[in-house]
């Protein structure tokens, strides 16, 4: 076997090394200089980020955390850099969640990132006045229509086991017509696709998504249409929302390692094919 | 614990051996238990016991019983003599998302995209928007002509869906590079947790 | 009647959705939010019964001694610390608050498991696109530049290689890519996939879709 032929055939192993060198040596290091201006903050992140802008103090926000952990490192810079920005507008936030760990993962952004935040604390903000977590509920996109005629209805009590109508909050939030703007946060089913079917396109409410990389694409069509107000795709859209909210956060932390492995890969397939194209022509 | 835990998945990239299937058990147990607590508090408890006995001085609400009932239905699933019941629920719960997908696909993914799809097809003055209103245009058409099987992609028409699996081929292309952006992701998570937060070698 | 019932209740179910999306008005919207509720309840019962039956599985399997018996023992085990943490040692409604057994629980071991599981997907994406990538025909080649593009444009390394290229850096194009060509792929599987879905709602709404009430 020559040198083409045992590259063509090489333990996937070795690949893994590699994967695992290209992600982990630049978390070790600080990007170079002018990597972090280089973030692109593209027009649906930037558009989110000027609605959100507009509203005026006191709007109620709903924040749907529709993912789990394995999406973490992409979503939750995207939830705790929303969060901030809501907060620091004086925005009301319900979060609510249709997957079991996402009100979960909403707790853990405001123990772990927002109520330690210098700027945050110094709002005082209070459970049940300025935010509330109504947990979870089974039924999917079933309850996002319920949501539609009665959110307390659909959630009927908190994350921490309070009755939903004795929140503060909501007394005066009944249906989707009080909510400005839902931001939904998705890692697959049930997510963005739904909250626009069945919450944007059906109760007339703003929709805007912060998705997976991998669902990215397939959401996309909906900012064309203006059925979503704004999109975040991945690591970089969470970078983006970060940069544009002036918010040095984990996404940001992530970039360079991200844009090395992303480099490695590329590599890779053009070595592949490489290897595939010359040892062909010798076969030929 | 949780770097123990994440060694033993990450073992399986080595080969197959019994730490990573400790893992995978346990994540599966614990994954159930999780999912079972969960919806004992917010469905059970909160939606359906809290509603029908509810705290006093408020009404009860006798109609979640039929819910109950429905939901019980569909536990004798379990019982093989008495597993039809289930059908009951399920029947309801299939009615209920074939009524609400009719209308709302219907709606968002078929009438929108059609109207957003009618653009005009030249903007004066700008090359680009010409340009992309044509390849949305084109391209949304020829890709839903490849997908009618029921005629014969020959000829003419078959030109045509050919040119709909470029587009396509762009499409999946697009969805594969964001993939691996989204795979990466997850792994420098765990990777930051590992040098990170385990080791403390990451500042 | 094993067969017809069901296929009533999915018909007069389906009517009822479809009718109140026009008619918000009662009795209709309160046939709708009851459906609504009923089905959130039923959905809760439904998960119920994917654990019970996974507890059946692993005890049958322990039971008969089968082929990796004892890692159905782990699971059964996973499963009732679980389970007692989160009903019976975590305070009731407020079992999710921090400091809770079901909450360390969640955070040590649940949280690390679902991560890790789907972190190593990094390392098969990456050895299967060097393995599987060939650029075979003209299809495959449109593909893989397609991703390459996005791969590269998505991230500041677009913006280092390609910086000299005034409107035609990486990242331009990827934006590009995704705005147009994407979008309309994307947009004629998505009117294809609503099709779909209406023909298919509108065979369970008649009653000719009769799959999902299974045999006899």
């Amino acid at each position: 076997m020559d040198f083409w032929q045992k590259l063509l055939a090489l333990d996937r192993r070795i690949i893994f090394v590699f994967v695992a060198l290209a992600l982990v040596i630049p978390l070790f290091f600080t990007a170079p200089p002018g990597f972090l201006k280089k973030i692109d903050i593209s027009s649906p992140v930037k558009s989110l980020y000027d609605y959100v802008e507009k509203l005026p103090p006191g709007s109620k926000v709903m924040i749907a955390f529709d993912y789990d952990p394995p999406t973490t490192p992409e979503l939750q810079p995207m939830a705790i850099s929303f969060l901030k920005h809501c907060f620091l507008k004086d925005l009301d936030v319900i979060m609510i969640g249709l997957w079991p760990q996402g009100p979960v993962q909403a707790q853990f952004a405001m123990e772990m990132d927002i109520l330690t935040d210098e700027k945050i604390k110094a709002k005082n903000l209070q459970y049940g006045v300025d935010y509330v977590n109504l947990g979870f509920q089974a039924g999917n996109e079933f309850v996002i229509l319920r949501m539609g005629s009665d959110i307390a209805a659909a959630f009927p009590v908190d994350y921490f086991g309070t009755r939903t109508r004795e929140l503060p909050l909501m007394k005066d939030v009944k249906n989707f017509d009080n909510i400005r703007l839902v931001y939904n946060i998705s890692a697959g089913y049930p997510g963005t696709y739904e909250w626009v079917i069945f919450a944007g396109d059906r109760f007339g409410v703003k929709i805007a998504g912060g998705n997976t990389a991998v669902q990215y694409p397939h959401v996309s069509p909906y900012l064309q249409t203006g059925q979503l107000v704004g999109l975040l795709g991945g690591m970089q859209g969470a970078a983006a929302y970060e940069k544009v909210s002036g918010y040095f956060g984990k996404a940001t932390k992530y970039m360079f390692s991200q844009a090395v492995s992303h480099a490695m890969v590329v590599f890779f397939i053009i070595l592949g094919n490489l290897a595939y194209f010359i040892t062909r022509g010798r076969k030929t | 614990m949780g770097a123990f835990l994440t060694l033993g998945i990450i073992s399986f990239l080595y080969k197959d051996n019994p730490w990573y299937k400790f893992c995978e058990a346990l994540f599966v147990g614990i994954s159930a238990g999780y999912w079972f607590c969960t919806v004992f508090w917010s469905q059970f408890v909160a939606k359906l016991v809290d509603n029908v006995f509810p705290p006093a001085g408020q009404p009860p609400q006798y109609a979640y019983l039929v819910g109950g009932l429905l939901g019980f239905m569909m536990l004798l699933r379990l019982v093989p003599k008495i597993g039809w019941f289930s059908r009951w629920p399920l029947a309801f719960v299939v009615g209920g998302t074939a009524g609400a997908y009719l209308i709302g696909y219907a709606l968002s993914n078929g009438m929108k995209q059609v109207k957003s799809t009618i653009l005009p097809l030249w903007v004066s003055g700008n090359l680009n928007a010409t340009v992309g209103n044509i390849i949305l245009v084109v391209g949304t058409f020829c890709g839903l002509v490849y997908f009618f099987f029921s005629k014969e992609h020959k000829g003419t028409y078959g030109k045509i869906a050919k040119l709909g699996i470029f587009f396509l081929m762009i499409t999946f292309g697009a969805s594969f590079g964001y993939t691996v952006m989204a795979r990466m992701s997850l792994l420098i998570g765990r990777m930051d947790f590992l040098f990170g937060t385990w080791l403390g070698l990451i500042k | 009647m094993r067969r017809e019932i069901p296929i009533l209740i999915a018909i007069v179910v389906g009517f009822v959705y479809v009718i109140a999306f026009f008619v918000p008005h009662p009795p209709l919207n309160k046939f709708q939010d009851w459906g609504n509720d009923w089905i959130q309840i039923i959905a809760g019962f439904a998960i119920v019964l994917g654990v019970l039956n996974l507890l059946k599985v692993s005890l049958e399997k322990v039971y008969k001694k089968s082929q990796g018996w004892g890692y159905a023992v782990i699971i059964i085990i996973g499963f009732l610390i679980m389970t007692a943490a989160g009903l019976f040692f975590s305070g009731g409604k407020n079992y999710q608050n921090p400091g809770t057994p079901f909450y360390d629980i969640f955070f040590n071991i649940y949280f690390p498991l679902n991560a890790t599981m789907f972190a190593i997907l990094a390392f098969f994406v990456a050895s299967a696109s060097y393995r599987a990538f060939r650029a075979r025909n003209k299809e495959a080649t449109l593909l893989l530049l397609a991703a390459i593009f996005l791969m590269l444009g998505r991230t500041p390394l677009g913006d280092y290689m390609s910086s000299w290229a005034g409107d035609w850096q990486l990242k331009n194009i990827s934006d590009w890519i995704m705005d147009f060509p994407q979008t309309a792929g994307q947009r004629a599987i998505m009117i294809g996939i609503a099709l779909g879905i209406i023909s298919t709602s509108l065979r369970v709404i008649t009653g000719l879709e009769r799959t999902f009430v299974g045999g006899e």
